[in-house]
């Protein structure tokens, strides 16, 4: 009906014939996984006497960039304790963004639910556990209900923000980052398929192929705007749990 | 949904399938497009703002830039909502 025939929204991934499991995004999460291991091993087995250079530089630069861009604008000082955990959420998210615009590969794992969601429950077990950790058991009390509220709006305030940080915390996350990297895949193969159609139509109108052109030189532009989509989407998960974290450290909700 | 699948029924002699498709893709294109409006307006308004700021205090450029980006991560989300409501219309 609409000319272009879309593939199945699975058919990228099925493996069954060779595999009946491990499909492509299994593969890109054990991959994005062993090279962000083996990147922080092989700097850190540096001499570090010595001025940095190749891969240290790289890791260097990077944990300065989490540091400096997310921990310090967001927690604070006393928040560079998270700095490890921070960055291997920002590692692996963003290598596993990566694979979308990877030729052979082309597929963002984190298209697909199950990466966001276990990432985001990830985040929202460890500042709640922060909260419970710092505050004690008052940290649910101060999450209901922030200081200076009136009574009578206790149970409204309190029910709001309930559902907001127990359910809508790890939903939004977790949806942020799959439709955005979605979005991404399905304009990617869009431009793909209608420079493809235009290409190889048998029509008679024959000015119509080399019109495929025009979806070609779109399509080598959203793969450089996915290349940043990539880099904002790891580096906006990262500093909104960098900010959920410091809203569950105890009491310095002033300072900032 | 349903209720425009009967609509095209009644109106045309395309068969229930066909029917089914047609409003399944006119009803997520409504989606997305209203879902798109609001964050639209927003981000311009917040991303405008944010330029606005960064102009009169360009020290403060660091944290602004920071507090716009968990703006737009927050306001983007609704359109996001709106993108995966499109696909579940146009594919299930």
């Amino acid at each position: 009906m609409l000319g272009l025939e879309f593939p199945p929204i699975n058919a990228i991934l099925r493996w069954k014939d060779i595999f009946p499991t491990f499909n492509k995004i299994g593969l890109i999460a054990v991959l994005a996984a062993l090279i962000g291991l083996t990147i922080f091993y092989l700097a850190s087995r540096q001499d570090n006497s010595k001025a940095p250079r190749g891969v240290r530089n790289f890791a260097e630069s990077i944990i300065e960039f989490i540091q400096n861009g997310v921990i310090m604008q967001t927690i604070g000082k006393q928040g560079l304790g998270w700095t490890p955990f921070l960055m291997s959420l920002f590692i692996f998210i963003y290598l596993t963004n990566l694979p979308g615009i990877i030729p052979i590969l082309q597929m963002p794992a984190t298209a697909r639910l199950a990466i966001p969601l276990a990432l985001s429950l990830l985040v929202w077990v460890t500042f709640i556990g922060t909260g419970i950790k710092h505050q004690g058991i008052g940290y649910f009390a101060h999450l209901l209900w922030p200081p200076g509220i009136p009574v009578f709006l206790k149970p409204l305030v309190g029910l709001i923000e309930f559902i907001s940080t127990i359910f809508v915390t790890p939903f939004s996350l977790t949806v942020r980052l799959m439709a955005n990297l979605m979005a991404g895949h399905i304009l990617l193969v869009t431009f793909g398929l209608l420079s493809e159609a235009l290409f190889f139509a048998e029509t008679s109108r024959a000015f119509l192929v080399p019109m495929g052109i025009l979806p070609l030189i779109m399509l080598i532009g959203v793969t450089a705007f996915e290349v940043l989509v990539g880099f904002l989407q790891a580096y906006i998960f990262t500093i909104l749990a960098a900010v959920y974290i410091s809203n569950s450290l105890a009491g310095h909700g002033e300072e900032h | 949904m349903e209720a425009l699948t009967q609509l095209v029924m009644q109106a045309s002699e395309f068969s229930a399938d066909e029917a089914k498709s047609i409003s399944a893709a006119a009803s997520a294109g409504l989606a997305y497009g209203l879902a798109a409006i609001g964050p639209g307006i927003g981000i311009g308004f917040l991303v405008g703002k944010s330029v606005e700021a960064m102009a009169r205090q360009p020290e403060a450029a660091g944290l602004v830039r920071t507090t716009m980006f968990l703006g737009i991560a927050f306001t983007e989300a609704l359109a996001l909502i709106g993108f995966v409501v499109f696909i579940l219309l146009k594919f299930a």
